[in-house]
C-alpha cells in the first residue's frame, strides 16, 4: 500500500515541479530588463504615442515603403507593419474601402480593389466624400496580444511600446488572433510574430520613426504623451482626437484627427 | 520565403493586408482530438463513479482509448507552431495571463490521473502476467523483454490479496471521480481559448467552453462506440474461424448478444448529450440574432450565407439530425449504429471546423471575407503539416497507439479487472 501511496505522491510532486519554472520566468521579466537600461530614452517619464492627421494624408504610401525597408519586412511579401486604407463613400450610402498591397505603391487608380483580381470603378460624381487612413500598431495601454502570449514572448516596455522577442516566440499565432486591429502577422523570414514597434530602435535614440520621417505631408507624428511640451502630447490634449475600436477596452495610443465614423 | 497563411487564404472585398487564416486545419483537429479524449474518459467514468453496470464492457475500453488519445491532443498544437522546437517553452516559462499557458498543467494533471487509473484497473492483470513470465524457465528474448516491461509496470507492488484489490477499486473510483471535472476542464478550457478572444466576433461568448464540453462528450462516446463495433466485428470474425477459437472463450452468438446490448445502452447516453450540445449551440445562435449587436451583420452573412452549407446542411443536418433519427427509430441494429456514430463524429468535426475556420472567414473590417482552401497535395512542409495529410496523420495516431497499448492492457478477454 505504501508503495502505491508513494506513487501517487510522486505524481503530484512531478506536476508541481512542472509549474515551478514559472517562478524563474518572473525573475527575469524582459520588461524590467528594458527599464533598467539607461542608454536610451525611456523610464517613468516617457510614454510613446502616435498622432495621425488624416486630413493631411494623400495616400502616397511612402510611409509603407519606408517602413518595409527600415524594418526589413520583405518588400514583395503581402504583409506589412503599417498600411494606408482608402475610404470612398458614395451618394447611395455605400462605403467602399480597400488597401491594395497595404498601399505600398500608393493608390494609383481610382478603382476599388475587391480582391480576387476584381475591381470596382466609381464615377467621380457619385462620390460624397473620400479620404485615407494610415494604420499601425496602437501600442495599446491594455494590450490583449501581450495578455494571450503563452510564453511571454510579446511584452510591453516601460515606455508603452509592445515588442516581440524573436528568440522566444513559438509562433502559435494567438497574439495575431487577439489583436482587434489586425496589425500582427508572421514574419516571412523569421517565422515569428511580427508587428509595428514605433521603430523602437529609432525613437529611443531620439530619432523619428521611419514612417514619420518619410511622410512629405506631416500626416504622421510620434511623441511622448507624458511630456506636456511635446507637440503630439499638446494636440492630443487640446484638440478633438479619437482612437480606433475603443469598445475593446485596449486603450489604444494612436490618436487620429479627422476620422469619420465609417472607419473601423 | 513565404507568408504564413497565404497558401490557403483567398480574400474577398475589404480585408486588412495582414489578415490570413492563421489557424488552419490543425487547430480544427486540436479541439476535436481533445474532445475525444475528454469524452472517452467521461464515458468510462459513468461506470466507475456512478456504477452504471451496463457500461462495464465499454468502460475499460473507453479508459484505455482515452489514454491512447492523450498524446494526440498535443500533436496538432505542436504541428501548427511556426517554431515547433520551442513548443516546450509553454511548459518551462508559462505566461499565466494566457489561456494556452495552463495547458501544460491541465494536460499533465489529466494524464497522471488517467495513467494511475489504468494502473489500478489493470494491476491484477499486470501482477499475474509479471509473475507468470518471471517463473517461466528458458525464456526467449522476446519473453525476457516482456517480463521486464510487466515487472516494471507493477512498480514493485505484487500484493493482490482480496483486501488490496478492494483498495484498488476504491482508488479507481476516486480517480474517476476527480477525473470527470479535470477532463471537462481540459476541454472546456480549449473552448475558453477561443471564447475569450475578444477580437473575434464569432468566438467571443461565455457559452463556448460549455458548448465544447458537451460536444466533446458526444464525440468521445461516438468514437468509443465506433471502435467498439469495429473491434467486436473482428472478434466475431475470429471466433467464427475454428483455429482462432482458442483465442476467445466466447462463441460468435454470445459476442453478438453482448455487443448489441452495450451499444443500445451507450447510444442512450450519446443521445442525451447530443440534445444538450445542440440546445446550447442553438441558444447561442438565437441570442446573437436577437441581440443583434454591431457584429451581427457580418456574422449573419457568414452563418446564413457563406457558411450555410457547412453549418446547416453538414453540421446540423448530416451530423446531428440524421443520426438522431437513426438512433431513435425502433429496432436499432449494429449497422445502423455504425452509420449513426460516423455521422455524429463528422458532425462534431464540422462544428469544430465552423468555429475555427468560420471564425476567421470574415475580416476585422466587417466588410470582407476570407475563404479557406485546405491544401491537399503538399508542396512544402507547411502545406503538409497544415494540410489534409497532416490532419490524417493526427487522426490515425491514436488508433496505432491503442493497438500498442492493447498489448499491455488488453481490453477484452480478461476477467481480472473490474
Ligand atoms: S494594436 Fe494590436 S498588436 Fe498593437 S498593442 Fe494593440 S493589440 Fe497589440
Ligand atoms: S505567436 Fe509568438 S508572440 Fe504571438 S502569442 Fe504566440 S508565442 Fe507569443
Amino acid at each position: 500500500m505504501i508503495t502505491r501511496r508513494k506513487f501517487l505522491k510522486n505524481t503530484i510532486a512531478g506536476i508541481a515541479g512542472l509549474a515551478l519554472p514559472a517562478a524563474g520566468a518572473e525573475i527575469v521579466s524582459p520588461r524590467k530588463l528594458f527599464a533598467a537600461r539607461n542608454d536610451t530614452i525611456s523610464g517613468p517619464n516617457v510614454r510613446w504615442a502616435f498622432l495621425v492627421d488624416t486630413y493631411k494624408c494623400v495616400g502616397c504610401g511612402l510611409c509603407v515603403k519606408a517602413c518595409k525597408l527600415e524594418n526589413e519586412v520583405p518588400y514583395d511579401a503581402n504583409v506589412t507593419r503599417t498600411w494606408v486604407e482608402r475610404y470612398v463613400l458614395t451618394k447611395d450610402g455605400r462605403i467602399h474601402a480597400d488597401s491594395p498591397k497595404g498601399a505600398r505603391d500608393g493608390f494609383t487608380t481610382s478603382k476599388i480593389d475587391l480582391g480576387e483580381g476584381r475591381f470596382h470603378d466609381i464615377k467621380k460624381e457619385d462620390i460624397d466624400k473620400a479620404f485615407f487612413v494610415p494604420k499601425l500598431c496602437n501600442q495599446c495601454e491594455n494590450p490583449p496580444c501581450v495578455q494571450v502570449c503563452p510564453v511571454g514572448a510579446t511584452y510591453q516596455t516601460a515606455d508603452g511600446v509592445v515588442l516581440v522577442d524573436r528568440k522566444w516566440c513559438i509562433g502559435c499565432g494567438y497574439c495575431i488572433m487577439a489583436c482587434p486591429y489586425g496589425v500582427r502577422f508572421f514574419h516571412p523570414v523569421y517565422h515569428v510574430a511580427e508587428k509595428c514597434t514605433f521603430c523602437y530602435h529609432r525613437i529611443t535614440k531620439g530619432l523619428k520613426t521611419a514612417c514619420v520621417q518619410a511622410c512629405p505631408f506631416g500626416a504622421r507624428m510620434v511623441g511622448n504623451i507624458k511630456d506636456p511640451n511635446d507637440p503630439v502630447s499638446r494636440i492630443i490634449r487640446t484638440e478633438r482626437v479619437s482612437v480606433l475600436k475603443d469598445e475593446y477596452g485596449t486603450r489604444p495610443q494612436v490618436y487620429y484627427l479627422g476620422i469619420s465614423r465609417e472607419v473601423i | 520565403m513565404y507568408v504564413h497563411g497565404e497558401a490557403w487564404t483567398i480574400k474577398e472585398l475589404f480585408v486588412l493586408p495582414n489578415e490570413y487564416i492563421y489557424w488552419s486545419i490543425q487547430i480544427v483537429m486540436y479541439p476535436f482530438m481533445t474532445g475525444l479524449v475528454a469524452g472517452a474518459f467521461v464515458l468510462s467514468s459513468l461506470y466507475h463513479v456512478f456504477g452504471i453496470k451496463q457500461l462495464k464492457e465499454m468502460a475499460r475500453f473507453a479508459l484505455v482509448f482515452s489514454f491512447a488519445l492523450l498524446p494526440v491532443a498535443m500533436l496538432p498544437l505542436q504541428m501548427h507552431l511556426q517554431q515547433p522546437q520551442r513548443g516546450i517553452e509553454v511548459f518551462m516559462t508559462p505566461h499565466f495571463t494566457s489561456a494556452i499557458a495552463a495547458f501544460g498543467i491541465v494536460f499533465s494533471t489529466y494524464g497522471a490521473i488517467v495513467a494511475s487509473e489504468i494502473w489500478f484497473v489493470y494491476r491484477k492483470h499486470l501482477v499475474r502476467t509479471a509473475l507468470a513470465l518471471r517463473n517461466r524457465a528458458n525464456k526467449r528474448i522476446s519473453e525476457k523483454i516482456q517480463s521486464l516491461i510487466f515487472n516494471a509496470l507493477t512498480l514493485g507492488v505484487y500484493d493482490i490479496s482480496e483486501r488490496a484489490l478492494h483498495q484498488d477499486e476504491k482508488a479507481v473510483k476516486v480517480l474517476a471521480g476527480i477525473g470527470i471535472p479535470v477532463a471537462c476542464f481540459l476541454h472546456g478550457y480549449a473552448g475558453f481559448i477561443f471564447g475569450s478572444v475578444k477580437a473575434n466576433a464569432l468566438w467571443m461568448t461565455p457559452l463556448m467552453p460549455v458548448i465544447f464540453i458537451m460536444s466533446a462528450i458526444v464525440s468521445g462516446i461516438a468514437l468509443c462506440m465506433l471502435t467498439y463495433i469495429v473491434v467486436m466485428e473482428i472478434r466475431k470474425f475470429l471466433a467464427a474461424r475454428k483455429n482462432a477459437a482458442r483465442l476467445t472463450h466466447q462463441t460468435k452468438e454470445e459476442i453478438k448478444g453482448i455487443e448489441i446490448n452495450v451499444i443500445k445502452m451507450t447510444a442512450k447516453y450519446l443521445l442525451f448529450f447530443l440534445i444538450f450540445a445542440i440546445s446550447l449551440e442553438l441558444l447561442d445562435l438565437i441570442f446573437r440574432g436577437y441581440t443583434a449587436v454591431k457584429t451581427w451583420d457580418i456574422l449573419r452573412s457568414v452563418i446564413y450565407g457563406k457558411d450555410f452549407t457547412d453549418i446547416f446542411i453538414l453540421q446540423y443536418g448530416v451530423g446531428n439530425l440524421l443520426p438522431f433519427i437513426l438512433f431513435l427509430l425502433p429496432g436499432l441494429t449494429v449497422r445502423r449504429t455504425l452509420i449513426g456514430v460516423i455521422l455524429v463524429l463528422f458532425g462534431v468535426f464540422m462544428m469544430r471546423w465552423n468555429v475555427v475556420i468560420g471564425g476567421q472567414s470574415f475580416s476585422l473590417t466587417f466588410a470582407g471575407f476570407m475563404h479557406y482552401h485546405l491544401p491537399i497535395i503538399p508542396d512544402s512542409i507547411e502545406t503538409f503539416k497544415e494540410g489534409l495529410f497532416g490532419a490524417l496523420l493526427v487522426f490515425a495516431t491514436p488508433f496505432v497507439l491503442f493497438w500498442i497499448l492493447n498489448k499491455v492492457f488488453p481490453v477484452f478477454g480478461i476477467e481480472e479487472s473490474h
